[in-house]
């Protein structure tokens, strides 16, 4: 999931695949990688170099709350993303519900083509970290 | 169709009818009454009713009947979600996550006055009424969240909402250090029921309870859901399919 962010992000703004993986292996050691798209084939713009350092994005508005990143480059690449900020909406300590769990079975995604007149989704907050991430990156371009 | 679209409360609020109305008036005062919501009950708005009771600047006694409203909802919501969806956090209020659903419920009485057929949206969660231009059942898609221009389930809806939860972000322990907070292996889950109100905070809660969330929503009479996992995967509940429109 963190992986499909950062992915999201990066193509959205044509920056080189290398970049990615970088930070799939450096900000996340524990996360699985098998369930993976491959990087869009379609995406062939040059690997993007950028100054090292850290960078910190605007904050972005995610309506429940706001997003903020830093994005830290090293090597010319991007290495770690970190949170300065985030919705926070979840109680922290919860009351379990004790009702019995039915069991559903699950299978794997299937796109489904069928025309639509609208689309739901969650995509705010996904959008405020590409916005605050791709402010970072900004800063950090050669 | 007879579509417009305004960034409102920071996200897209969309309007849709059929054919062109007689009046403007029906998309003209459905907008206004967002914009009003934003300013009345955005905790980012200085002088929002919601920032001012945080500054304990107005009295609970002089509380809007709206607010008092939107209270309700929310005390509500936590009971019959034990516990999982709370307003007030830390002794600040936010009711952003009733105030969403509550708003995309009066836009729809709006509406309601001027077309028999209409789609009101704002931010993905949804709520129709009637038929689309085809004289058929809206078609909803449930956005894939790892490719926001597939859709992973086409849903037909006539009188019904549709809410999505799914802060992905959140949760996960690289990026969230400093909550105690366990990780969430739910990406999105999206909530059927007959009104935005009940639908958006249901799927607020069942987000929050992780993967026992979609449990949660079977346990629920009048409720379906679709969720979609870390690995890829969907689990619906076993109503959706009676909403679901199957690919030929």
């Amino acid at each position: 999931m963190i992986l499909a962010f950062v992915a999201y992000s990066i193509q959205q703004r044509n920056e080189g695949n290398q970049a990615m993986n970088r930070v799939v292996s450096s900000a996340s050691p524990t996360a699985s990688t098998d369930n993976l798209d491959s990087p869009s084939p379609a995406n062939t713009a040059t690997p993007t170099t950028y100054k090292n350092g850290t960078y910190t994005g605007k904050s972005a508005d995610a309506f429940y709350g706001f997003i903020q990143v830093k994005a830290t480059i090293s090597g010319g690449k991007l290495t770690n993303i970190e949170f300065l900020d985030y919705p926070q909406d979840q109680p922290n300590s919860v009351t379990i519900n004790q009702q019995a769990m039915p069991v559903l079975k699950s299978q794997a995604i299937q796109v489904q083509s069928a025309q639509v007149d609208g689309v739901s989704g969650a995509t705010d907050t996904n959008h405020a970290f590409t916005e605050s991430l791709g402010d970072a990156l900004a800063q950090a371009h050669v | 169709m007879i579509k417009k679209t305004k960034i409102i409360m920071g996200m897209p609020v969309t309007l849709m009818t059929p054919t062109e109305l007689e009046s403007e008036a029906a998309f003209h005062n459905t907008f206004s009454f967002f914009e009003q919501v934003d300013r009345l009950y955005s905790p980012y708005i200085d002088t929002s009713d919601v920032s001012r009771i945080n500054r304990r600047e107005i009295n609970e006694s002089d509380y809007s009947l709206e607010m008092y409203e939107i209270l309700e909802l929310a005390t509500k919501t936590k009971t019959e979600t034990n516990g999982y969806f709370d307003v007030w956090h830390d002794g600040i209020f936010d009711p952003s996550g009733i105030v969403k659903g509550w708003a995309i419920q009066r836009a729809a009485n709006i509406m309601r006055h001027y077309s028999d057929d209409f789609y009101v949206e704002a931010g993905g969660d949804i709520q129709v009424q009637g038929e689309n231009d085809h004289n058929a059942p809206w078609r909803i898609g449930v956005r894939n969240p790892f490719d926001r221009n597939q859709n992973v389930s086409v849903v037909s809806l006539d009188n019904h909402a549709i809410a999505t939860s799914g802060t992905a972000i959140k949760g996960q322990h690289i990026y969230n250090p400093v909550t105690s907070e366990p990780p969430t292996d739910i990406v999105s889950l999206s909530v059927i029921a007959p009104k935005i109100i009940d639908a958006d905070r249901m799927a607020t809660a069942a987000f929050a309870m992780g993967s026992r969330g979609i449990g949660f929503i079977e346990n629920l009479a009048g409720y379906e859901a679709f969720m979609i996992d870390t690995n890829k995967r969907v689990t619906a509940t076993s109503g959706w399919k009676n909403f679901e429109v199957q690919e030929k």
